[in-house]
């Protein structure tokens, strides 16, 4: 699979759910959506994706949050899971990207590349449920079943790069923070 | 003396929502009283560094939550403290057990070196402080807190008594 393929997936079959994204994913997910539930966490700390998403996901209990994290950021902050599978948000799914390389940085490989197994260390901490797709057609089709299980949810996806130059297009952050805020504020009323 | 309960009624009059807390000698003494509390969510999280992250989240989702964690924990979350708490702005009341604090006042050697890069990291990092000794010093983390929303930034609230049963 490549990332594209995997994003025009996700973002075909989303709804209103909160879609967090970071690093490679963040700089092409909004060529897929443009949506006031999206936030691109570029620049908010490497490896601290889920973090993130587990205070939405509290925060926000009716209303599904997908973080959309990559294997070099999940391996900085492995103990998440624990916190994640500990506070056991039911609307969380943490799906991690597995191109197994430091895309941004040239193409380094990432450690245990090829030998760790990031499902079986969710499972391990205790998530919910577990998936693995490395097939583009077995996640279209799972993916409506997966996003109305009651988590957390851990979602694994084999991808590899997009082929297409990554955007550089500054991100506001700051801003991009304070309008989710008051977005789901709203949403709340 | 320095009493939970009076730290959780400074928290309350502050609309704290969440605590989110990796335990430490300082904040121990108050995990009882913490628990006990059915009108604050509890986030414990694994590293400290997970809770700058956790709690922007839950003020970028409307809540308003206050972390607790100690000194050398705040040393190891400098790249998501830069990145959330002051990268987004976020009006966080930050509660931090000073390890070393009473035994470096007293002019003695500190257990070790965390009481001695404390305050000066703060001061490099822009965050003002208070220091809470005793309950007499508890109004300060509601003051710390009010300060953080006047200027949309992290705030500490430093615990300085370590806790010997």
């Amino acid at each position: 699979m490549r990332r594209d393929e995997v994003l025009q997936t996700l973002a075909k079959h989303r709804t209103n759910e909160l879609v967090l994204t970071t690093m490679s994913v963040a700089q092409e997910w909004p060529a897929y959506s443009q949506s006031e539930f999206d936030f691109n966490a570029i620049g908010t700390g490497m490896g601290h994706l889920p973090d993130m998403a587990l205070g939405l996901a509290v925060a926000c209990p009716d209303r599904k949050v997908l973080a959309l994290n990559g294997d070099g950021s999940m391996l900085m902050n492995l103990g998440v899971l624990v916190s994640i599978a500990n506070a056991a948000p039911g609307n969380l799914i943490l799906f991690v990207f597995e191109n197994e390389i430091y895309e941004v940085t040239g193409g380094q490989p990432i450690p245990g590349c090829g030998r760790a197994n990031f499902a079986a260390m969710a499972k391990g901490a205790g998530f919910t449920h577990t998936f693995e797709f490395a097939e583009l057609s077995a996640f279209d089709k799972e993916l409506p079943n997966i996003l109305k299980l009651n988590g957390p949810v851990f979602v694994t996806v084999q991808a590899g790069p997009s082929g297409k130059p990554l955007s550089t297009k500054a991100i506001p952050v700051r801003a991009a923070a304070r309008a989710l805020r008051d977005t789901l504020t709203r949403a709340r009323r | 003396m320095l009493q939970p309960k009076t730290i959780i009624e400074q928290l309350k009059k502050c609309g704290i929502t969440h605590v989110v807390w990796l335990p430490d000698s300082e904040s121990k003494f108050m995990y009882d009283a913490l628990q006990a509390e059915t009108d604050l969510g509890f986030i414990p999280v694994c590293r400290e560094g997970e809770a700058f992250a956790v709690a922007a989240g839950l003020w970028m989702g409307g809540k308003t939550p206050v972390i607790l964690i100690q000194n050398t924990g705040l040393f190891e979350s400098g790249d998501v403290l830069r990145a959330t708490a002051l990268g987004l702005e976020v009006p966080l009341l930050m509660m931090i057990g000073y390890r070393g604090y009473m035994e470096m006042k007293a002019g003695k050697q500190p257990f070790d070196t965390a009481a001695v890069y404390t305050e000066p990291i703060l001061s490099t990092w822009g965050i003002p402080f208070r220091h809470i000794e005793t309950d007499a010093d508890t109004p300060k983390i509601a003051e710390a807190f009010q300060q953080a929303q006047e200027i949309s930034r992290p705030v500490a609230a430093l615990i300085c008594v370590e806790y010997n049963e």
